[in-house]
């Protein structure tokens, strides 16, 4: 029989995992990966508290959540995309004109 | 103690999670996100929550992947692939990537949630009629402001990715 530590420790190894990859990665398109894990990790502990106390508000909160991080990659590779036509490069480094 | 199922789904998903960052070719990344992202899915029909797991398998699987790999295949160059990563950022990362994890997942060890019998582990699992119900009910005001979000967040992506003066170009090329 799985508990619920046992999820929400697989969680916290996603969530690290994404952690890792947005501070690591110079790679736009990675770093949506990793905020993809993260959202994930989320969404994974919505629904293993919702199944453990069982509560009908968490797989609502994770299905909404599902569709804001569906809109947010819309929105987040339509800016990779503008922002590989003006640098021809998808380095965030390389993102230098709204630099402080 | 957990089952086989559990220990499969999450070898599986934590591996292609892992995958996903450090893939020599980004769109083998975005396969394995893909991957990672149907593991999910499996955790939760584990937790006996089905309708989330399709939700998650058609927007996710369906819809992001998709949307990922076209656009890796749209920003294909041989600059991307030459991004060297620096290795003491990288060496941080790992460092920060355990630190996190160890904090996090001691506090959870010390917490009451260690506790087998935390809430109702024996209770039946939700039902779909219900998460229907509160959806339509008590929730419907934040369904239809997340549909009016979804509508204006593929508009604006629309309007940012769009080529101005493409028109006038084909027009000088005939």
């Amino acid at each position: 029989m799985n508990q619920l530590i046992d999820f929400v420790f697989v969680s916290v190894i996603l969530f690290s995992i994404g952690i890792y990859g947005l501070v690591v990665k110079r790679n736009a398109v990675r770093m949506i990966f990793s905020i993809e894990i993260i959202a994930n990790a989320a969404n994974l502990n919505l629904i293993a508290f919702s199944r453990y106390i069982h509560n009908v508000e968490g797989q609502v909160f994770a299905l909404f959540s599902i569709a804001i991080a569906a809109a947010e990659v819309a929105v987040a590779l339509g800016i990779i995309i503008i922002a590989y036509r003006l640098y021809k490069q998808i380095d965030v480094e390389e993102f230098r004109s709204l630099k402080g | 103690m957990v089952d086989a199922y559990f220990v499969g789904v999450a070898i599986l998903t934590i591996g292609t999670s892992i995958l996903a960052l450090e893939s020599k070719e980004l769109i083998y990344g975005a396969i394995a996100l893909a991957i990672s992202l149907l593991g999910i899915a499996g955790f939760f029909l584990l937790l006996d929550s089905t309708f989330v797991a399709m939700f998650q398998i058609t927007v996710y699987v369906g819809a992001v992947a998709v949307l990922v790999i076209f656009t890796v295949m749209l920003v294909r160059t041989q600059d991307l692939f030459t991004i060297k990563d620096d290795k003491g950022r990288k060496v941080g990362g790992i460092i920060l990537m355990l630190l996190i994890m160890g904090g996090i997942g001691a506090i959870f060890l010390v917490s009451g949630i260690n506790n087998p019998m935390f809430g109702k582990p024996d209770s039946k699992p939700v039902d779909i009629v219900e998460i229907g119900k509160s959806m339509l009910t008590y929730y419907s005001p934040a369904l239809i402001v997340l549909g009016l979000t979804l509508a204006g967040a593929v508009i604006g992506a629309l309007a940012l990715a769009r080529r101005e003066g493409l028109l006038k170009e084909n027009e000088s090329v005939n």
